[in-house]
């Protein structure tokens, strides 16, 4: 790989709270280039959604450097972020962050309508979306009266609409049953996959670490583990 | 318009429901408390707004239109006003409290005020029976509709009587209310002198017109210099002097004034509180939103869109509602008004308000925790 999708050079993020200060994430350096699924493990606290919200340009380093796909972002101001965001990066929830009002199809259509689509043809792009999560009957039914599994598929469908060179995904199987979790991480590994997209994934979830390219293991801020899994 | 604002009001219609309870409850509140005080500003100075006068001339020391009556001066300052440069006419005027006997015997407290008929000026307005003209007959006198029933009234030519005088009923005006609660009762300059039994060669008040185009503190000047014992003000002028005696002095104007100025400050703050839960409630979405791509300023689009649909509409039913109630409330004793100025102002305030405690919201959901769109 010529060029990492997301390079990470000596990365802290310090919370000061009351007297004592929080190193949540502490001096991390972290190299993923596209193609590439890496699982993000580590204890509760350990900074791993810290890490991943500096990754994803919501939160601002402390120190340390950024760089998506060779540009460095941790200087930029605030409002150059979400232009970065809508083009490089798409997000995946653990609690899913549907838009309740809209209809499946429509959270979809709504990342076109952001990049500046016309209305039809963001529909025409979310519904090709749906055939690859394979919910294509569930396009206009809102979030409400879908399954669990079923909304996760509606996010990594609108994380994929802006055809994003990374997609960070905190937990996203915390909130399914172990069949459904299953499901839905095959489809984001094999779509991150096919179209060389790196793919970190904040996960406990030990089920799923087989579909993993790499595990990296944080603690207290910190890198303990990096390994490339064979497969 | 963004898809997401006007879905996500729909949404939750219940929420949406609620969100518009609170801003047309604000607006009834405002509208309600604002009005009786305007109600009240036109109730204790009717007389005076609607007289036509440009200028009022009044005994020294005369501070509110009511009083006037306990200190009359002569008529030959009427004719010295008449000379002066920029007077164009100018008018005897009585206003004084006085008892009225009804047919039945019962007695009730009335203002009454003797005006030019001649001249027009000071006389009964919002006419709806019978002809100002009429007045010029001795002993004629018009009552407002309101009172009809406490002057024993029910139809014109009904004979009442003030002071031991015959006072024949020639026509009705509407909603001009007392604020004193004694009836106004208009009848000519002359059957009034007669009824207060004011010497003949006196005058409460002299009402001025003054030419077209005059600077009328040009002219107040120019009667004070050659009128002695009399204090001169436009019209203006000793309407808000008698609108604040009537504030100040009485219990009830202050009353009505802080009513009024809580009744704004509690409908602010319902509505500020009530767009501020609401965007409160969707903050989440909010930070979703932003976490996907989206810039503060679609964000804030959107936020401001929800909270101007939810003043448009909450306005439009508000001041519906604010307008029956009004209807309702003109043959009251306490006038509920609602001026189109007044109106205006209002939906102006109601935008500001939506969209400032949305704004606030706003500050929030830009400077987004991402722990506010990770947690489950
Ligand atoms: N906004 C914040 N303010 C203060 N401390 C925070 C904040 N966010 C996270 N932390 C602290 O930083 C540490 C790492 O948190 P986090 O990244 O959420 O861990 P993980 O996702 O691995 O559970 C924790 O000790 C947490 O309490
Ligand atoms: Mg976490």
């Amino acid at each position: 790989m010529s060029e990492q999708a997301i390079s990470v050079r000596n990365l802290t993020k310090v919370f000061e709270s009351g007297e004592a200060a929080v190193h949540a994430v502490n001096g991390v350096d972290l190299d993923i280039h596209g193609g590439e699924v890496a699982m993000l493990m580590g204890p509760s606290g350990s900074g791993k959604t810290t890490l991943l919200s500096m990754i994803g340009c919501i939160l601002r380093p402390t120190s340390g450097s950024v760089r998506i796909q060779g540009k460095e972002v941790s200087g930029l101001k605030e409002r150059h972020l979400p232009r970065i965001r809508l083009a490089h990066i798409g997000f995946i929830f653990q609690g899913f962050n549907l838009f309740p009002a809209l209809t499946a199809g429509e959270n979809v259509e709504y990342v076109g309508l952001l990049k500046g689509f016309r209305r039809a043809e963001a529909r025409r792009r979310a519904q090709a979306l749906f055939e690859q999560v394979q919910l294509a009957n569930k396009y206009d039914t809102f979030p409400a009266d879908l399954s669990g599994g079923q909304k996760q598929r509606v996010a990594i469908a609108r994380a994929l609409a802006g055809d994003p060179d990374i997609i960070l995904a905190d937990e996203p199987t915390a909130a399914l049953d172990s069949q459904s979790g299953r499901a839905v991480m095959e489809m984001l590994t094999k779509l991150a996959h096919t179209r060389g997209r790196a793919v970190v994934i904040v996960t406990h979830d030990n089920r799923i670490v087989e579909l993993a390219d790499r595990i990296v293991e944080i603690e207290d801020g910190k890198i303990r583990r990096d390994h490339q899994e064979a497969s | 318009m963004s898809l997401l604002a006007r879905r996500n009001l729909l949404h939750d219609k219940v929420r949406f429901a609620v969100t518009l309870t609170g801003v047309v409850f604000a607006i009834l509140l405002m509208v309600v408390q604002f009005g009786l005080f305007v109600g009240f500003l036109e109730t204790t100075s009717n007389n005076v707004s609607h007289s036509k006068a440009d200028l009022w001339v009044v005994s020294k020391g005369v501070r509110y239109f009511d009083i006037g009556g306990w200190a009359p001066f002569s008529e030959r300052k009427l004719y010295q006003i008449l000379g002066t440069p920029g007077v164009d006419s100018a008018a005897k005027y009585i206003i004084q409290y006085i008892i009225w006997k009804k047919e039945d015997g019962g007695t009730e407290n009335i203002q009454i005020v003797g005006f030019d008929p001649q001249s027009g000026l000071g006389g009964p307005w919002n006419v709806i029976k019978g002809n100002p003209e009429d007045l010029k007959a001795d002993n004629a006198v018009f009552v407002d509709d309101l009172y009809r029933q406490r002057l024993g009234i029910t139809h014109i030519g009904q004979v009442g009587e003030i002071n031991g005088y015959r006072a024949r009923v020639v026509g009705f005006t509407e909603g001009i209310r007392s604020f004193t609660t004694s009836p106004f009762v208009f009848a000519s300059f002359k059957s009034a002198q007669n009824y207060v039994r004011l010497p003949e060669n006196q005058t409460v008040y002299v009402l001025v017109s003054a030419r077209k185009g005059v600077d009328l503190q040009q002219v107040k000047r120019d009667i004070l210099a050659r009128v002695s014992d009399v204090d001169v003000y436009t019209t203006a002028e000793f309407r808000w002097m008698t609108q604040r005696y009537w504030i100040f002095t009485t219990g009830a104007g202050v009353a009505t004034l802080i009513a009024a100025l809580l009744g704004l400050v509690v409908g602010v703050v319902v509505v500020a509180q009530t767009i501020y839960a609401t965007t409160i409630d969707h903050i989440r979405e909010f930070g979703t939103l932003k976490a996907i791509g989206a810039s503060n300023l679609h964000i804030y689009r959107v936020i401001i869109e929800q909270a101007i649909i939810s003043a448009v509409i909450g306005y439009i039913i508000g001041i519906s509602i604010s307008v029956a109630i009004v209807y309702l409330s003109r043959r009251n004793e306490a006038a509920i008004l609602l001026p189109w100025p007044v109106a205006l102002a209002l939906f102006a305030l109601t935008v500001v308000m939506c969209v400032s405690a949305s704004v606030v919201s706003i500050h929030k959901a830009t400077r987004i925790d991402p722990v506010l769109v990770f947690k489950t």
